[in-house]
């Protein structure tokens, strides 16, 4: 008798692992894969940033421990690449943040013509970074031929070389051109998902129309602005091609992952030492990640 | 869009006309430098090269141009077909390891499915510049560098977890007793797919995928960082035409329309299932 108990407990629980694989078995292939493609490498960086080693000598790769985290310290280019970083996402992201709201709102609400204006306010993110920088760097912010410097003299003041005055502000402008469409599209969606019976019944209690905004819109809108504000800053804590386009990294527009590549893979060749930055860009994102996706969490708690 | 909150705020008509006009005119602001670019592309190198002109003799000198091939210079074509082979096989292979990790995230969720979410979400925060060293020497001891193969597994990894990610809130929406109805009808998990899931789910899969699509076909830094000789994609064929020599300015404008325009296009066709896909795909 309780031999048949515990047979029986026993297949149960056969059952159950069989059934808890049978789960896991569509999901193994994208975890390993990723898996392969992102940690693996990961760990090869951590352990390069451990030795001295440059690529375009023969010197075999030498263990030094922490050292290169010790010269990391009182590298002063590698402040200045994190500053830079800090200001150019922030920026980037809180600005295209406040337009793309901006642009949101002013799109949701019918005129004639709305779905061309969304259209051609969307393209700017489809544009590939390569063609936006040569097109802002050549052609509006350009000292000769620039329509920003033409406006500029045509308003009857001098005419100045941006990219190379305002190396930092041009990457900003341009970064914040092509995002602000992205958050407008995700405001979009927030303000589109909006109960329209709430807002008539708002209308009919008398509610001015910023107090609409403030007590039902925007409370509405805070996890696609924080949801805006995540994708944004991982995409933006990285840019890379903007950079290399407009300025050329020219100092006060070199953020991290520039001064990084031209450390390493970009004629710097010292790999052992860029190992060691980028393991510590990578520390910095993880704790904002931390934040981001507490943020997240919050997201995804109501629907379980 | 035909906004269901058109009327939020019930404000005269004269102010709504005001409004109205207001984004039209920052609509046409946003567009202008792409105009500009256009323009620029039909110009000649001296109209091009001197004060903003808006009139001009049309050409299509500078396409012609830029679309030869000569010897030894990364041609139109050749970066055409690099880019269109890592995209669309890259994006294929996303889909296809995708749609099925969202099945087990959403629909018969694996235990503890939001830390494997949140695993698939922290992976985008890795910059990329922290595996490019690793990733060069991998490439160069598995003769991998410069070639499509490198590109394709990379821009996989790179849209994977996006992918997942947006999949698993549209697989969130089936139905369930749909999918047991199929089960009970003795429908294996591929059936299931096919035939319950992806007809549901079809609007959001196009979005996820043209997202894959543009991100892949506009990625610079590493084509540039491991293929810089050949298999050379689109956004370098539009780098290489800054020449030390003479005058470009025309030519990169010729040049930048050509590879912007099939991504454009796309994100305009589908521009209502990105703004469904993007957000709801993120917060339902």
């Amino acid at each position: 008798m309780s031999q048949t108990v515990i047979d029986r407990s026993a297949e149960v629980k056969r059952l159950q692992r069989r059934e808890g694989w049978k789960r896991r078995l569509p999901l193994l292939p994208a975890l390993l894969f990723t898996i392969a493609v992102t940690q693996i490498p990961f760990l090869f960086t951590l352990f390069y940033s451990l030795t001295r080693w440059r690529i375009d000598t023969t010197d075999p790769r030498e263990f030094i421990g922490f050292e290169n985290y010790g010269s990391l310290i009182g590298d002063k280019f590698f402040r200045d690449a994190a500053w830079v970083s800090v200001q150019m996402t922030v920026a980037s992201v809180l600005l295209s943040l406040i337009v793309g709201t901006g642009l949101a709102l002013l799109l949701d609400r019918k005129f004639v013509g709305q779905g061309f204006v969304r259209t051609l306010l969307i393209t700017p993110f489809l544009v590939m970074p390569v063609v936006a920088g040569f097109l802002w760097k050549s052609q509006m912010f350009n000292f000769t031929n620039g329509v920003l410097n033409w406006l500029i003299r045509q308003a009857g003041f001098e005419g100045t070389e941006f990219a190379t005055k305002y190396p930092l502000a041009s990457v900003i402008i341009v970064l914040v051109w092509q995002w602000s469409p992205f958050m407008m599209l995700i405001v979009l969606a927030g303000l589109q998902g909006q109960d329209a019976s709430v807002l008539e019944a708002a209308k009919v209690d008398g509610a001015t129309s910023w107090g609409t905004f403030r007590q039902i819109t925007f409370p509405q809108l805070r996890p696609y602005l924080e949801l805006g504000t995540l994708l944004g800053a991982i995409y933006l804590i990285q840019v890379y091609d903007h950079i290399e386009v407009i300025t050329g990294g020219l100092s006060s527009s070199k953020n991290l992952p520039f001064y990084i590549a031209q450390r390493s893979v970009g004629g710097g060749n010292v790999f052992g030492l860029a190992s060691a930055y980028s393991i510590v860009v990578v520390i910095a994102s993880i704790i904002i990640a931390n934040i981001g996706l507490r943020v997240l969490s919050g997201l995804l708690e109501d629907d379980s | 869009m035909s906004s269901k909150t058109g009327a939020v705020v019930g404000q005269n008509r004269p102010v709504s006309f005001l409004l109205g006009l207001v984004t039209w005119v920052i609509g046409l602001l946003f567009f202008f430098p792409i105009f500009w670019l256009v323009l620029n592309g039909f110009k000649d190198e001296l109209d091009a090269n001197s004060t903003p002109k808006l009139f001009f003799d049309p050409t299509l000198e500078q396409f012609t141009t830029v679309t030869e091939s000569q010897a030894g210079v990364l041609s139109f074509g050749t970066a055409f077909t690099n880019s269109m082979v890592a995209v669309l096989v890259s994006t294929f292979f996303v889909m296809i390891l995708a749609v099925p990790a969202a099945y087990s995230l959403a629909i018969r969720p694996v235990r503890k499915w939001r830390d494997v979410l949140f695993f698939f979400i922290s992976t985008k925060f890795l910059p990329i510049v922290g595996v490019i060293m690793p990733l060069y020497i991998l490439g160069q001891t598995l003769d991998l560098l410069n070639t499509r193969t490198i590109l394709v597994v990379l821009y996989t990894g790179m849209n994977l977890p996006l992918a997942v990610w947006m999949l698993r809130s549209f697989f969130a929406e089936v139905p369930k007793e749909l999918i047991e109805a199929a089960q009970i009808d003795g429908c294996k998990l591929f059936g299931q797919i096919r035939s319950v899931i992806l007809p549901i789910v079809a609007p959001g899969l196009a979005a996820t995928a043209l997202l894959c699509v543009i991100f892949a076909w506009n990625e610079f830094f590493l084509a540039v960082q491991l293929n810089p000789q050949s298999a050379s994609t689109i956004p370098q064929w539009v780098a290489s035409q800054e020449s030390g020599r003479g005058n470009f300015l025309a030519k990169i404008s010729a040049a930048s329309v050509l590879a912007t325009i099939p991504v454009v296009i796309a994100g305009w066709v589908a521009q209502k299932r990105m703004i469904r896909g993007l957000a709801m795909g993120a917060i339902k």
